[in-house]
């Protein structure tokens, strides 16, 4: 595996496709979270809600992007995560986890990330600052 | 009409960063890597002890903010951020407490939007602050709307 200070303004982590995203995911993260708002787990609920159906937590889909980094814990740790919610995630959807070098500091690498759909539709978008020991 | 919170926080709460709750939010996010509950991978680790995920804080108690009520139904979550000076060891203990940041409202195509912005505090038994976790809470105009009547 590469050292992730290696990498060049650029460069990005190898890319992770979930599966599609299944009830179960859903109800395992509330339960997880203590997130049991039950537009992410009853289909009634999410229509009264005016949705088409149930979609998922967007800290679920923040929670699986930042997977990208843990392979790379003995080298730095994730010190700033930001993350703008900009689209919904349904059921099925497939999404595609990315991590992009934007800057590299002395002691730290800076990195666009994303979560983007199987439309090619980004759901999240935001920041990783990766502090280097 | 949440601006006259603006600067509330609420009760520090005791938390313990849990090594089950660890190991099934990992789960839950499908990150089963062994640095979040395997013991023998957490001692031979730099940290010496396993860790949790960056999103973890999500589980914790923040406590009460007084007289700030949300409307259970309607809200968007816009924005989050976290910002660390260290991992969150398993087993430690964080005092926890949350603050109204900000509010402000803007136009939009959906009407008149509200932002409210919620920072939660981690800090160790010491007083130090080891995380942030900053939340903007998206509240429309026909949410506040049905709140006031």
């Amino acid at each position: 595996m590469t050292k992730i200070r290696e990498l060049k303004v650029g460069e990005w982590l190898p890319e992770v496709k979930l599966p599609p995203v299944s009830r179960l995911d859903l109800i395992k993260y509330a339960g997880a979270s203590g997130d049991y708002n039950p537009i992410h787990t009853i289909d009634e609920e999410a229509k009264k809600a005016g949705l088409p159906g149930i979609i998922a937590h967007g800290m679920w889909t923040m929670g699986n992007l930042a997977k990208l980094f843990t392979p790379y814990y003995e080298e730095g740790f994730v010190q700033d995560y930001s993350v703008r919610f900009k689209s919904m995630v349904f059921l099925n959807d497939v999404v595609t986890l990315k991590a992009t070098v934007k800057e590299k500091e002395d002691r730290a690498l800076r990195f666009d990330v994303a979560a983007v759909n199987q439309d090619g539709k980004e759901v999240v978008k935001g920041e990783v600052v990766f502090s280097i020991y | 009409m949440f601006a006259e919170h603006i600067g509330k926080c609420s009760n520090k709460v005791k938390n313990v960063v849990e090594r089950g709750a660890v190991k099934k939010f990992a789960e839950a996010i499908g990150d089963p890597h062994p640095i979040y509950w395997d013991e023998e991978t957490g001692k031979k680790s730099r940290y010496q002890r396993n860790i949790a995920p960056p999103t973890f804080p999500r589980v914790f108690d923040y406590g009460v903010i007084e007289g700030l009520k949300l409307p259970s139904k309607g809200l968007i979550h816009g924005e989050q951020r976290f910002h660390y000076e260290r991992p969150l060891f398993v087993g430690e203990e964080l005092y926890c407490y949350a603050k109204v940041e900000d509010y402000y409202e803007k136009k939009s195509s959906m009407g008149e939007l509200g932002f409210l912005v919620i920072t939660n505090y981690g800090e160790d038994p010491s007083g130090n602050v080891i995380f942030t976790s900053t939340s903007t809470i998206i509240i429309t105009e026909a949410v506040r709307k049905a709140m006031v009547v």
